[in-house]
C-alpha cells in the first residue's frame, strides 16, 4: 500500500529537481495538445523548442528574449521572496520605458556619450516611480498591492498609447502611432554585428551578481528570507517592515524600468504602442520557474524565451497559433506549482500484512 | 434643452447592462473567498467562458447549450485551480495567475477560428412592455434573461449566506477553517464547491459578453474586467449587496466615456479608458484605510491553505 506522508522538512534535492519535472510535463501536455490540435505531436515539438534556435541568429534572439525576462525575474524576486505580490512589472517596464524615451527624444537630434547613461538611468527611475505607487498605497493605506500594481498595467499602456499617438509622435511620420527614432547615442550597442543582441545582456547579468550578493550576504537579504518565512517573526524581531516593503518595491520596479529601456534602446529604437509582448507578466513564471534564485532565474528565463521564439516559429512553418506560447507558459507554472507537493510530501510503501 | 425621460432611461438601461458582467463574477468570487479562497484567475475564467460560450453557440446553434457550455467550461478550468490549491495545497496567488495566463492563451487558441464571425440575436424578455412606462420601462423590460439573474443573483447570494445552513458552512470554513474541521466539517469539499461555482459564474459572464453584450469573439475581449470584479469584492467588504452598488458605478464609468466621446468633450479617449482602472485605485485606498474594518470583514482564513494531516 502506498501512502503519502509529510516530509519532516521541505526536501532540497527536490527544491531544484522539481523546476525540471515541470518543464517535462509540460512537453509532454505540449505533445498532447498538439496531438489534439491535428498536429504531429513531435514534429510540433521540434519546431517549437528546436529549430527556432537551431541557428547563430536564432540563438542571439533567444539572449534577446531573456534578458528582460531575467532582469524583470530578478526584480521579482526579492519582493516574491519577502511575500510582496508585485504583479504589475508589465506596468514599471512600460512606465520606464515612458521615462527614458522621452529622454531619448530630447536629444533625438543630438549624439554625445552622456546621453545613453541619462536614457538607462530615466528609466531605472520611471519603473521605481510606477513601483513606488503600489508600495506607498501597501504601507500607509493597508491597500492590496496585487490589484493595484495591475490596475497601474492597464493605465501605462493607455499613458504609452497617448503619448504615441498624441504630443509625442513623430512631426515627420504620416501619423503613425510611433515617435521619431532615437539618435544612436541613444541606443545600446550591439553585440555583434547582424544580430539583434544587445548590451542590455549585462545590465541583467549585473543585477544577477548584485542580486545574489543581497540574498545571500547581506543583513537585508536575510530580513527578506525571514518576512517571507514568516511576517510575525519579522516583526517579532524588530524589523522595520514598512522600510522594506517600500525598498523591495523599488528594486524591483528599477529592473522593470530598465528591462523597458533595453527593448527600446535595444532592438526597437522608438516608441511605439507595443514595446513589450507582455514580458512583465511572463516574468512572474520566470521567477517561480528559476525558484526565486538568480542563477536559477537565469536558466528560467533561458526556457521561457524559447517559448516565445517557438510560438513564431510554429505559426510560421506549421500554422500553429502563436498563442501556444502562452499556453505553455502557464501550463509551466500549473506543474512547476503541482510538482512542489512533492516537496513537503513523500509516498511511502507501507507493508500493510504486519 | 428638454431631456427626454427614456434616454435617462436607456442610458441607465446600458450602464445596467455593462454592470452585469462584474456582477455575475463578482458574486462568484465572492462565494470562493467567503470560503477562504483567493482565486485570481477570475480573468482568465471569465475569458474562456467567453470563447466556450460563443464556440458552442457558432458550432452547435443552440443558445441554451452554450450558456450552460460556457459555465461548464468555467467549472472545468477552476477544477485545476481546486486541485491545485486543495488538494496539492499550492500557492493562491501564484495558482490564479497561472490561471489566468493560461486562460488568455487558450482561449486565443481556440478562437482564432471563430474572430470574425457574426454573434446571434440573443432572445429578450418582456418586449412587448418596452413603451408602457415612461423612464423605467428601459430599465425594467427588454432584457435577456442573464441580465436578470445578474440583477437578482447578488439578494440571492446574501440570503444564502445569512439564512441558509449552506451559507452558514461556507462562512465558517473561510473563518475558522479549524473549528469547521472539527465540528465534522470537510472543509477541502466546501471549497472545492465554492470555487467550482465561482467558475460557473465567472464563465457565465465570459458568455454575457461574448453572446449578449457584444456578439461577437474578440481576442482578450474580457479587458481587465475580471480584475475589476475582484477589486469589486474588496470593495463590497465580502457583503453581495454592496456588489451591486459597484458595478454599477463601474458600469457608469464605461458607459460615461462612450457619451463624453459621442459629444465631443476635449479628454484624451485614453484617459477616459483609463479611468476605471484608476478609480478602482482610488476605491481601495478609501475602502482599506480603515484597516480594523477591512480586517473584521474579509474572511479570517483568505488565502491560506489548510491541510489536516490524517
Amino acid at each position: 500500500m502506498i501512502k503519502i506522508v509529510k516530509r519532516d522538512q521541505p526536501s532540497k534535492a527536490i527544491f531544484f529537481f522539481t523546476p525540471v519535472l515541470a518543464i517535462f510535463l509540460t512537453l509532454v501536455a505540449g505533445g498532447i495538445i498538439f496531438y489534439i490540435l491535428g498536429f504531429k505531436p513531435f514534429e510540433a515539438l521540434k519546431f517549437f523548442f528546436i529549430v527556432p534556435i537551431a541557428d547563430r541568429y536564432g540563438f542571439s534572439e533567444l539572449l534577446l528574449k531573456a534578458t528582460p525576462l531575467c532582469l524583470i525575474a530578478i526584480g521579482l524576486s526579492f519582493c516574491f521572496k519577502s511575500n510582496n505580490w508585485n504583479i504589475g512589472a508589465e506596468g514599471q517596464l512600460t512606465f520606464g520605458a515612458i521615462v527614458s524615451g522621452g529622454i531619448a527624444l530630447l536629444f533625438y537630434d543630438q549624439e554625445g556619450f552622456y546621453i545613453l547613461p541619462l536614457v538607462i538611468l530615466a528609466g531605472a527611475i520611471g519603473g521605481m516611480i510606477y513601483a513606488s505607487i503600489p508600495a506607498i498605497l501597501k504601507t500607509y493605506f493597508n491597500t492590496n498591492e496585487i490589484l493595484v500594481s495591475l490596475m497601474l498595467v492597464y493605465v501605462s499602456k493607455l499613458i504609452l498609447d497617448y503619448l504615441v499617438v498624441g504630443p509625442w509622435s513623430n512631426p515627420e511620420g504620416f501619423n503613425f502611432p510611433e515617435t521619431r527614432q532615437f539618435s544612436d547615442s541613444a541606443r545600446l550597442p550591439l553585440l555583434i554585428e547582424g544580430l539583434r543582441i544587445h548590451a542590455g545582456i549585462f545590465l541583467a547579468l549585473a543585477a544577477v551578481v548584485i542580486s545574489w550578493f543581497v540574498f545571500y550576504k547581506t543583513y537585508l537579504g536575510f530580513q527578506m528570507k525571514v518576512s517571507g518565512f514568516s511576517l510575525k517573526t519579522a516583526k517579532y524581531a524588530g524589523y522595520k517592515g514598512k522600510k522594506m516593503i517600500i525598498l523591495v518595491f523599488l528594486i524591483s520596479g528599477a529592473c522593470a524600468g530598465l528591462a523597458g529601456v533595453g527593448e527600446i534602446t535595444g532592438p526597437i529604437g522608438q516608441l511605439h504602442r507595443e514595446v513589450s509582448p507582455d514580458y512583465g507578466f511572463t516574468a512572474i513564471i520566470v521567477a517561480f520557474l528559476g525558484r526565486l534564485h538568480p542563477v536559477g532565474i537565469i536558466f528560467a528565463s533561458l526556457v521561457v524565451a524559447i517559448t516565445y521564439l517557438g510560438a513564431e516559429t510554429a505559426q510560421i512553418f506549421m500554422q500553429i497559433p502563436k498563442y501556444t506560447g502562452q499556453v505553455f507558459q502557464g501550463m509551466i507554472l500549473f506543474f512547476l506549482l503541482a510538482s512542489d507537493y512533492l516537496l513537503f510530501f513523500k509516498f511511502k510503501f507501507i507493508d500493510t500484512k504486519k | 434643452m428638454i431631456i427626454d425621460v427614456n434616454f435617462v432611461g436607456l442610458i441607465i438601461a446600458s450602464i445596467m447592462a455593462s454592470a452585469v458582467p462584474l456582477i455575475l463574477a463578482s458574486c462568484g468570487e465572492l462565494i470562493t473567498e467567503r470560503s477562504g479562497v483567493l482565486n485570481l484567475g477570475v480573468e482568465g475564467m471569465m475569458i474562456i467562458g467567453a470563447i466556450s460560450g460563443f464556440a458552442l453557440m457558432t458550432v452547435t446553434g443552440s443558445l441554451i447549450i452554450a450558456v450552460f457550455g460556457a459555465m461548464l467550461a468555467g467549472v472545468l478550468i477552476s477544477t485545476i485551480f481546486a486541485f491545485l490549491t486543495q488538494t496539492l495545497i499550492t500557492n493562491h496567488v501564484a495558482t490564479g495567475l497561472a490561471l489566468t495566463i493560461f486562460g488568455i492563451g487558450i482561449s486565443a487558441m481556440i478562437g482564432k477560428n471563430f474572430v470574425g464571425i457574426p454573434g446571434k440575436e440573443f432572445p429578450v424578455l418582456f418586449e412587448g412592455l418596452k413603451d408602457t412606462i415612461p423612464l423605467l420601462s428601459p430599465i425594467l423590460f427588454g432584457h435577456s434573461i442573464v441580465f436578470y439573474f445578474a440583477f437578482a443573483l447578488p439578494f440571492i447570494t446574501s440570503y444564502f449566506l445569512k439564512k441558509t445552513k449552506v451559507g452558514l458552512i461556507v462562512r465558517a470554513v473561510g473563518d475558522s477553517p479549524e473549528s469547521a474541521s472539527n465540528q465534522g466539517i470537510n472543509v477541502k469539499l466546501v471549497r472545492y464547491a465554492c470555487i467550482l461555482y465561482g467558475g460557473a459564474m465567472c464563465g457565465l459572464a465570459g458568455a454575457y459578453l461574448s453572446m449578449i453584450y457584444t456578439p461577437q469573439w474578440i481576442e482578450n475581449m474580457t479587458g481587465g474586467r475580471g480584475w475589476i470584479a475582484l477589486a469589486l469584492v474588496v470593495f463590497s467588504t465580502w457583503n453581495p449587496i454592496k456588489i451591486l452598488i459597484g458595478a454599477m458605478i463601474f458600469g457608469g464609468l464605461t458607459i460615461i466615456q462612450f457619451h463624453m466621446q459621442a459629444i465631443g468633450v476635449r479628454i484624451p479617449v485614453q484617459f477616459l479608458t483609463a479611468l476605471p482602472y484608476l478609480v478602482t485605485i482610488i476605491v481601495l485606498v478609501v475602502i482599506s484605510r480603515d484597516s480594523r474594518k477591512i480586517r473584521l470583514s474579509t474572511p479570517s482564513s483568505l488565502g491560506k491553505s489548510f491541510h489536516k494531516d490524517n
